[in-house]
């Protein structure tokens, strides 16, 4: 994956400089509140969304054991539909592939639907590289590229922008691209939108190309999905006469009948409504309707690498809906752009790592811009164990081991930042091990708890200079057991080390 | 070797032959995924359904119409005139008698015509394919009574004939049993509308505006 922000630092700095800013604190918390209450209720008007949620797991769990079979599958039906497939192993092939097509039609410019993918392999840095000018359609996009901006939110990219801002930057900058701002813009949000769509209806009516990604792809059929909400998707899949859809391997249902799970939990769990205002399909090409050319481009980019991973690989099942990153506590505060990838919140805390590996001192720390709290969990609507994901890519990070890179197996070193950690939890394990040794230990702790610093010394001090040090209780659990023989000695009052007594004696 | 051959070669080496994989997986979806979830959510009446379809039209800001086939053309010269339509999209097979009443031209989408010349519309008046009561969903499929995917997508006013009680389903399921994955289809939920600014839904971008739906009884 190509989409390491050059010289990103590792989450906790950048977290550190992101929790600083006011305005976008008060931005996330602003959105990221309004939508969990409305997901909730969404989520509430279906009886069944345990079992809806349980069957989207299961279907793309089925997926994914047999992507090969339902990868050919699906370049078979595609092409039957009179579509041209290709196959990308990673961001700089696909971005050659569709600067090559979009070149062969001989345009210079493409209209583009919102895509998780095209952002992933930077492809319109990489069609600005060839002479080709690419427009973002989507209203949050387009408020990012106007303003030279990263996204910040898988479904709303521009979620650090308050209204305010985003009038700002459409009255200074749509000027520049083509047709300017209405003259004395406000910041009601209806302007704004009346504003994006008078500057890009020109784009939208002469646009000769399209480029899209897909949120599904059936393989019976050969059919793509793409859900959107304004109108921006259907203009750039139906207006063009040649339209490339960029999409990741994992994106593939078996069936046509699988959508009736995911078309009732995407909506509703990304924007919180029973269903999006739009949802176009098509398989291939149709005669006199839409695009005469279909190019679909499937992408592998650090998504076999992670199939490689029986624990990681389920991260892709993900649908993107992005409810992980709006109930997280950790996102809310500090904003997308600190996890240094297009894919931000939770989500990308275990994809980013898998899809880039942990080279980068960014992506070796994604995995622990987490308070494992498991509300991410909660809301996933393909029940992605999020927090299990973490801790296993802690452990990767941590102790090293073998995993797969570009295909291969490699053998990662422990990270050197962790030897304190390591060489504690060694310990740790010793210890536990022999329960003398705990014993001996725990007494001599207890004995000695008037003389305990506050802070821990040595490689510890980071740890403990945010947090509280736990009391020494005067008695372990162990000897006060042994002594009460479990509380019934003790009169059914509480013991010394402050703990109730009773429930599981 | 190609990049698909590298692919799927990375594929088959992560997941392995001991993961239990059988050469023809449609063998084992059918039980891989349990489908105990609901066809529909609740049980209502034919009536009770296209009542929530009307509710839940309203609740994304359709606005809805309810009339029988003898009054359709009168209800659609109305709402034509009362939008100041000069123009009027139609497609090819729209019944005729639809319109007998109605003043606008009539703009043919012809295939040659471009985006540019069909952005002159001021309406469109269309059939529609199924509609899902639960979630206010509309769907177009491109038959000769709703043309293609772009005349419902260019004007700034979507006027749809629903056939109910005929055109109706309870839910997304069922709706799909009923469509042909081969067309090119258009799910419409209520007019155009984002939630890209501070993740509140606001009404119109680049579709249609205005959507209005006319539930219609009796028009065969």
């Amino acid at each position: 994956m190509s989409g390491t922000f050059v010289g990103m630092p590792a989450f906790p700095k950048a977290a550190h400089q992101a929790v600083g800013n006011a305005t976008l604190r008060a931005n996330l918390r602003h959105a990221t509140h309004t939508i969990r209450d409305k997901r909730a209720k969404a989520v509430a008007e279906l009886d069944d969304w345990a079992r809806l949620r349980e069957a989207g797991k299961q279907i793309k769990d089925h997926t994914l054991r047999h992507l090969d079979h339902y990868l050919v599958r699906l370049e078979e039906t595609v092409t039957a539909a009179g579509g041209t497939v290709h196959w990308a192993a990673d961001a700089d092939e696909a971005n050659r592939i569709v600067t090559g097509l979009v070149k062969d039609t001989g345009e210079a410019e493409v209209v583009k639907v919102k895509s998780m993918a095209t952002q992933e392999i930077g492809l319109n840095e990489a069609l600005e590289a060839a002479g080709i000018r690419a427009y973002e359609t989507d209203l949050a996009e387009l408020i990012v590229q106007l303003g030279k901006d990263r996204p910040s939110h898988i479904l709303v990219p521009a979620i650090h922008r308050n209204r305010g801002e985003i009038r700002d930057i459409f009255a200074r900058e749509m000027g520049s691209w083509g047709r300017p701002a209405p003259e004395h813009l406000t910041d009601a949000p209806a302007e704004l939108a009346e504003a994006a769509r008078l500057h890009l209806r020109e784009k939208f009516l002469r646009a000769k190309v399209g480029v899209s990604g897909a949120n599904f792809m059936v393989a019976e059929t050969g059919t793509l999905v793409v859900v959107e909400s304004e109108g921006n998707g259907r203009m750039c899949l139906t207006l063009p006469e040649t339209l490339i859809s960029v999409v990741g391997i994992e994106k593939i249902v078996p069936t046509w009948r699988d959508l009736e799970v995911f078309l009732q939990t995407l909506p509703r769990s990304s924007t919180a409504e029973r269903m999006n205002p739009y949802t176009s399909t098509w398989t291939g090409t149709t005669d006199g309707d839409g695009p005469q050319t279909f190019h679909l481009v499937l992408l592998d980019n650090g998504r076999t690498d992670t199939l490689a991973d029986d624990v990681g690989r389920q991260a892709l099942r993900c649908i993107r809906c992005s409810a992980c990153l709006n109930v997280c506590p950790v996102y809310e505060r500090a904003g997308g752009h600190a996890y240094g990838s297009v894919y931000p919140g939770p989500i990308g805390a275990i994809l980013s790592p898998q899809l880039r590996g942990t080279a980068s001192e960014i992506d070796a720390s994604l995995p622990y811009a987490s308070s494992l709290c498991g509300a991410c969990y909660e809301v996933c609507p393909v029940a992605i164990d999020i927090p299990e994901v973490l801790v296993h890519l802690r452990e990767r990070v941590v102790q090293g081991g073998e995993f797969t890179r570009h295909g291969a197996k490699v053998t990662l070193k422990p990270a050197q930042g962790h030897a304190a950690e390591r060489a504690a939890m060694r310990a740790a394990g010793m210890v536990f091990a022999r329960p003398g040794l705990l014993r001996a230990g725990q007494r001599l702790a207890a004995r000695t708890r008037r003389v305990h610093p506050r802070t821990l010394p040595g490689p510890g001090r980071a740890w403990s200079a945010t947090r509280d040090l736990p009391k020494v209780p005067g008695e372990s659990f162990r000897d006060w057991w042994q002594r009460t023989r479990g509380g019934r000695d003790d009169g059914g009052q509480g013991q010394q080390h402050g703990k109730k007594t009773g429930s599981g004696a | 070797m190609s990049s698909r051959d590298i692919i799927l070669g990375r594929v088959r080496r992560a997941l392995g032959d001991a993961a239990g994989r059988t050469p023809e997986p449609y063998e084992e979806y059918e039980a891989a995924v349990d489908r105990g979830y609901l066809r529909e959510h609740g049980a209502r009446t034919t009536e009770q359904t296209v009542d929530l379809l009307a509710e839940n039209l309203a609740d994304y800001r359709a606005i809805v119409h309810r009339t029988d086939g003898e009054e359709l053309p009168l209800l659609l010269m109305r709402l034509l005139a009362e939008s100041g339509a000069q123009n009027i999209l139609v497609p090819p097979a729209l019944p005729p008698w639809w319109l007998a009443a109605a003043d606008p031209v009539r703009i043919h989408d012809r295939a040659a015509s471009t985006p540019a010349q069909l952005d002159k519309a001021d309406a469109v008046v269309t059939g529609c394919a199924v509609a899902i009561a639960e979630t206010g969903t509309l769907v177009l499929d491109g038959s000769p009574d709703q043309g293609r995917r772009r005349i419902t997508l260019i004007p700034d006013h979507h006027i749809c004939v629903v056939r109910v009680p005929d055109q109706v389903v309870s839910s997304v399921p069922q709706a799909l049993e009923r469509l042909d994955p081969a067309r090119p289809l258009t799910w419409i939920s209520g007019p155009s509308a984002t939630s890209d600014i501070e993740l509140d839904r606001v009404e119109g971008v680049h579709g249609p505006r205005t959507l209005e739906v006319v539930l219609v009884t009796g028009a065969d």
